[in-house]
C-alpha cells in the first residue's frame, strides 16, 4: 500500500516554475531514492512534502496514509512523523547529544527537564543508530558522520515514520558512509519508510528498492530496484547518454613545472602535532596529477600550506617552478609565482556571493582590469563576459549575483576567477563535488583544455573513479604523508585502496609498539 | 528592446536606492507644508535654513563616509564621538596655548587622528580583537583624555582663520556680490556634471548588459535631482554663498565615491566585508585593509573634531557625544548591510541628509527633544526593516 502519493504537485516562484507536474508514490517500507540533476526540483518536491511551503502555496494534491494532507508548517509534518533530514545538519554544536536530541521536544513536564530521563532515554536511541558516545559530549565535538546519526537519532525519537535524507552522505568519507546505509537497512527492516535523495548511484543502488528520477521540475520516470541501471538513472537525468563519462585526451606531458620538495607543516592549532610530513611531489606542464586519500588524508591541508601558507605552520620544504625556488608564503605571493588554488568549499572560501559574478571573477587580479589603482569597469566587464562565453556560465548576465546559480555554474565562476590570475599550476579541490552530472563533464572538459594549454593541473577528490578517469598519475595520501604514486596505467581502486590500507595497519602497528 | 520592463517593474527591482531619495524628498515635502500652515508661516527652504543644514550635519556626514568603509569592511567604530571631541580639544590647545598657525593645527590635528585610528585599527586588524570592544574601550579612553586635556575648561575663542573652518564662505572672485557669483558658477558645473555622469552611467550599463532604466524615470530622476542642487545653489548664492564646510562635503564625498566604486583598494575593502576568506584565499591582505579603514576613520573623526569645535568657537568636554550613533544611523539609513561587504556613499550621504533635515524640521517646528529621538530612532528601525523585507522577497 502507498504510504505516500504525490499527484501532479506544481510550485512557481516569481520568474521560475521549479515544479511541474510531479508525480511520486512511496510504498510503506520502502526506501524510495529520488535522483536528478541540481536544480531538478528535488528539494522543493521535499519542502512540499515537509510543510515548508504550506497547503495552498502549490498545485496538486498529497495523499498520506490514503488521507489528503493539508500541512500547515513543519510541525504539522513532524507530527505526521514525517521528517526531513538536510544536508547542511541542523545541530547546535555547543549544547550536548541529549539537548541536541530533544530540542524543541524536551524531556520536561511544566517547562522544567527531566536530565536523568532525558540521558536515559538518549542512550536508548543512540544505541538504535550504533552510537556509543555519552549523551552529554558536545556535538561540535564529533565527526560529521556521528553528527548524522544523531540528527537519526533524533528523527526516531520523534516517531518518524516517513525518513527523508536529503545528500546525507555528501560530506562523509567511505566507511562512514557505508555505515549509515547499513543504518537505512536496518530502519527499513524495522518499518521505517525512507525517502533518498542522492547523487551517489552506487548508493542509490546498493539501498533503494525504487526510484523516480526527476528533470526540469517534472518526474521522468520511475524505476524498480531490478531495472536499475547506472546508465539508465544517468540517461533519465540528463535526458541524453552519456556514453563517455570523461572528456577523451591525449597527454602530452612537458618540462617539470612544479616540484615540492620535504613538505612539512605542523598543525595550526595542536602544538607539535605535524599535519603534512616530508611531502614530496611534481607536476609537468600539460598534466593532470590526482591526489587520492580518505577524508582527512590532509589532501587539502597541502594544497593550502603550499597556497600562501593559508593552512597550519611551515615547518621545511622547498616549492621550485620550472626548476627556480619560489617564494609562496603569502596568497599574494603564490599567485604571482604561478600557482591558484580552487577551494573545496565555494561557498564560504571561494565566492562573494552577494556580489555579481563579473567582481568575483577579477577579484583576484584586480591589477589585471586596472590602471595605476583604478579599476576599469569597461575591461573588467569585457573579461567577465568572454569568461561567460568560453565556460558557457548559464546566466543572464554578468552582472547577475552568483548566489542565484547553480552549484555547477558557481564553480565555473570561480575557475574563471582563477584562469583570469593566468597561473601555472593550478590545484583543484575536489571541483565536482555536488555538481551534476552534466556540469561535470564540461567541468573535466576545461580541465582538459588547461592541461592542453601547457598548464599542469592537480586534482584533489574524494571520488576515486573521477581520478582514474582524469589523471595522468595519482598521489596517495594518508595521515599527512604522500605513501606514492601510481601511473594511469597502474591505478585502479583496489590498488589505491589498499595502499591506504598498508599505511594504516602500519600506523596502527606501530602506534601498539610504542 | 531592452526597454521592455516597465517603470513599474524597474521601479521594484530598484526600490531601495529610488525610495531613499523619494523618502528624503517626501520628508522636505512634510516639513514645507507643515511650516507653511502654522499659525505664523515660515519658509523651510529659506536660504538661512539651509545654509544651516550644511554647518550643522557637515560633521556627520564626514564621520559617516569614514563610517561606511569601517562598516562595509564587517567592523564598526564607536569611539568616533569621544575622538572628534579629543582631537577637537588638542587643535584647539595647539590654537589658543600654543599659538600655531592654522594650517599646521590642522595637518597636526589630523595626523593625531590618524595615530588613534591606527592605535585602535592594530588590536582590530592584527590581533582580531572584536571592533565593537575595543572601539567601545575607546570611546571611554578618549572621552576621558579629553576631559583631562581640557582639565574642565572650555578652550575658546579662536582666531578668525580656524573659525572659517567652520563659519566662512567662499570668496566670490567673479566680484558680482550678490547674488554671489563664484557659487553660481560653481553649482553650474555641479549640475553639468551631474547629467555628464549620468548620461555616461548609462550608456556603459548598456554597454555592460545591464538592463538600463526606464528613459522617463532616469530623466525624471536627473532632472530632480538638478533641479535639487540648482535650488539649493540658488538660495545659498542669494545668502552669503558657499559654506567652507560645504566644499569641504562635495570635495570628500566626490572622492570618497570614487574611491569605494573606481579603485582597486576600495573593491577590496567589499570584498573583505563580503567573504573575508574568499578574499585572503584572492591573494588580499585583509587585515592591513581593515587597519587602513581604521586609520582612516581617525582622521575624518579628527577633521570632524576640528569643524565642530571651530562651529562652536570652543572646546569643551561633552562635545561630540552622541556623534558615533548619528553616523552609524546615517550608514544604515542609507542602506548598507550589517554584516558588511554592501552599502554605497550616496546612500550615506542621503542617510545623513534625512536625519540632518528631520533634526532641523523638528526642532523648527518645536517639537520636543524627547519626540524627536523616538521618531528618529524609528526611522532608522523603519528603514533597515524594509531593507531586510525588500531581501527576503
Amino acid at each position: 500500500m502507498a504510504l505516500l502519493e504525490m499527484r501532479g504537485i506544481g510550485k512557481a516562484f516569481p520568474g521560475v516554475r521549479a515544479l511541474d507536474r510531479v508525480d511520486l508514490s512511496v510504498e510503506a517500507g520502502e526506501i524510495h531514492a529520488i535522483c536528478g540533476e541540481n536544480g531538478a526540483g528535488k528539494s522543493t518536491l521535499m519542502k512540499v512534502l515537509s510543510g515548508v511551503y504550506p497547503a495552498g502555496s502549490y498545485e496538486g494534491e498529497i495523499l498520506y496514509d490514503g488521507e489528503l494532507l493539508a500541512l500547515r508548517g513543519i510541525r504539522d509534518s513532524e507530527a505526521r512523523g514525517i521528517i526531513i533530514i538536510h544536508q547542511e545538519l541542523a545541530l547546535v554544536p555547543l549544547l550536548s547529544i541529549a539537548e541536541n536530541l530533544f530540542l524543541g521536544n524536551e524531556v520536561a513536564a511544566r517547562g522544567v527537564i527531566d536530565w536523568p530521563q532525558a540521558f536515559h532515554r538518549t542512550e536508548g536511541w543512540l544505541r538504535k543508530v550504533g552510537l556509543f558516545e555519552p549523551p552529554s559530549t558536545p556535538v561540535g565535538k564529533l565527526g560529521v558522520g556521528k553528527q548524522q546519526l544523531i540528527e537519526i537519532a533524533k528523527a526516531l525519537a520523534k516517531d518518524v515514520r516517513l525518513l527523508i535524507l536529503d545528500e546525507p552522505t555528501a560530506a562523509l568519507q567511505e566507511n562512514d558512509s557505508q555505515k549509515l546505509l547499513d543504518l537505512m537497512l536496518e530502519l527499513k527492516a524495522q518499518g521505517v519508510t525512507q525517502i533518498l535523495i542522492s547523487h551517489k548511484l552506487n548508493e542509490i543502488s546498493r539501498v533503494a528498492d525504487r526510484i523516480t528520477v526527476l528533470r526540469d521540475g517534472a518526474t521522468v520516470s520511475t524505476m524498480d530496484r531490478r531495472e536499475i541501471t547506472e546508465d539508465r538513472i544517468i540517461r533519465d537525468m540528463v535526458g541524453r547518454d552519456m556514453a563517455h563519462r570523461y572528456p577523451e585526451r591525449v597527454p602530452a606531458p612537458g618540462e617539470r613545472l612544479l616540484e615540492v620538495e620535504g613538505w612539512t607543516v605542523l598543525h595550526p592549532e595542536e602544538a607539535g602535532r605535524v599535519a603534512i610530513r616530508d611531502a614530496s611531489f611534481h607536476v609537468r606542464a600539460g598534466e593532470i596529477v590526482g591526489i587520492a586519500g580518505l577524508m582527512g588524508a590532509g589532501r587539502t591541508e597541502l594544497a593550502m600550506s603550499l597556497f600562501g601558507r593559508s593552512y597550519g605552520r611551515w615547518q621545511a620544504g622547498v616549492v621550485k617552478l620550472r626548476g627556480q625556488a619560489a617564494d609562496v608564503s603569502t596568497v599574494e605571493k603564490a599567485i604571482a609565482a604561478g600557482i591558484s588554488y580552487v577551494t573545496e568549499d565555494r561557498k564560504a572560501l571561494g565566492l562573494i556571493l552577494e556580489e555579481p559574478i563579473l567582481k568575483n571573477i577579477s577579484l583576484a587580479n584586480l591589477a589585471g582590469v586596472a590602471l595605476r589603482g583604478v579599476l576599469d569597469k569597461r575591461r573588467e566587464a569585457k573579461v567577465a563576459e568572454d569568461y561567460r562565453r568560453q565556460l558557457a556560465i548559464r546566466t543572464p548576465g554578468v552582472q547577475q549575483k552568483v548566489v542565484n546559480l547553480s552549484g555547477g555554474n558557481q564553480q565555473k565562476v570561480v575557475l574563471s576567477k582563477w584562469l583570469f590570475a593566468d597561473p601555472q599550476v593550478l590545484i583543484l579541490d575536489e571541483p565536482t563535488r555536488g555538481i551534476d552530472v552534466g556540469a561535470k563533464f564540461e567541468i573535466y572538459q576545461i580541465m582538459n583544455d588547461l592541461a592542453a594549454q601547457g598548464r599542469g593541473v592537480v586534482m584533489i577528490s574524494s571520488e576515486m573513479p573521477e581520478l582514474l578517469g582524469m589523471c595522468d598519475r595519482i598521489y596517495v595520501m594518508n595521515e599527512g604523508r604522500i605513501l606514492g604514486e601510481l601511473s594511469r596505467a597502474e591505478a585502479t581502486q583496489e590498488r589505491i585502496m589498499a595502499m591506504i590500507m598498508k599505511a594504516a595497519g602500519r600506523a596502527a602497528g606501530e602506534g601498539e609498539a610504542a | 528592446m531592452a526597454q521592455g520592463k516597465g517603470i513599474g517593474a524597474h521601479l521594484g527591482g530598484h526600490l531601495r536606492e529610488n525610495g531613499m531619495l523619494v523618502a528624503l524628498v517626501a520628508i522636505v515635502a512634510f516639513f514645507t507644508v507643515m511650516l507653511a500652515l502654522q499659525p505664523q508661516p515660515v519658509s523651510f527652504l529659506q536660504p538661512l535654513n539651509i545654509n544651516n543644514l550644511f554647518l550643522q550635519n557637515g560633521h556627520v556626514i564626514i564621520l559617516a563616509l569614514g563610517m561606511l568603509l569601517v562598516i562595509v569592511s564587517g567592523h564598526i567604530d564607536l569611539s568616533v564621538g569621544s575622538v572628534a571631541a579629543f582631537t577637537g580639544a588638542c587643535s584647539a590647545w595647539m590654537t589658543v596655548s600654543l599659538g600655531l598657525p592654522f594650517p599646521l593645527v590642522i595637518l597636526l590635528t589630523l595626523a593625531i587622528g590618524g595615530a588613534i585610528g591606527a592605535a585602535q585599527g592594530y588590536w582590530v586588524a592584527y590581533w582580531r580583537i572584536p571592533s565593537f570592544i575595543v572601539t567601545l574601550a575607546g570611546m571611554m579612553v578618549f572621552r576621558g583624555a579629553t576631559m583631562w586635556m581640557l582639565g574642565g575648561q572650555n578652550i575658546g575663542p579662536f582666531p578668525k582663520g580656524f573659525q572659517s573652518l567652520s563659519s566662512g564662505f567662499i570668496p566670490d572672485l567673479t566680484g558680482i556680490g550678490r547674488p554671489h557669483g563664484l557659487t553660481l558658477l560653481l553649482v553650474a558645473a555641479g549640475i553639468a556634471a551631474i547629467f555628464w555622469l549620468g548620461f555616461r552611467g548609462r550608456a556603459r550599463d548598456r554597454e555592460f548588459g545591464i538592463e538600463p532604466e526606464p528613459m522617463a524615470l532616469f530623466f525624471g530622476r536627473q532632472i530632480a535631482v538638478a533641479a535639487a542642487v540648482g535650488f539649493v545653489g540658488w538660495q545659498l548664492a542669494s545668502f552669503r554663498g558657499l559654506p567652507n564646510v560645504l566644499v569641504v562635503l562635495a570635495v570628500l564625498v566626490v572622492f570618497y565615491a570614487f574611491f569605494t566604486e573606481n579603485t582597486v583598494i576600495g573593491r577590496r575593502i567589499y570584498a573583505v566585508g563580503g567573504n573575508e576568506k574568499a578574499a585572503k584565499l584572492s591573494g588580499i591582505r585583509s587585515d592591513r585593509l581593515v587597519f587602513l579603514c581604521f586609520v582612516n576613520m581617525g582622521m575624518l573623526a579628527a577633521l570632524a573634531g576640528m569643524i565642530v569645535t571651530a562651529r562652536l568657537n570652543s572646546a569643551t568636554p561633552k562635545a561630540g557625544t552622541g556623534f558615533e550613533l548619528d553616523a552609524i544611523a546615517a550608514v544604515f539609513i542609507g542602506g548598507a548591510s550589517m554584516t558588511g561587504g554592501s552599502g554605497r556613499i550616496v546612500g550615506v550621504v542621503v542617510g545623513a541628509l534625512i536625519m540632518g533635515i528631520m533634526n532641523m524640521g523638528m526642532s523648527i517646528l518645536g517639537v520636543g527633544i524627547d519626540y524627536q529621538q523616538m521618531i528618529k530612532g524609528l526611522v532608522l528601525l523603519a528603514a533597515v526593516i524594509f531593507d531586510v523585507y525588500n531581501k527576503s522577497k
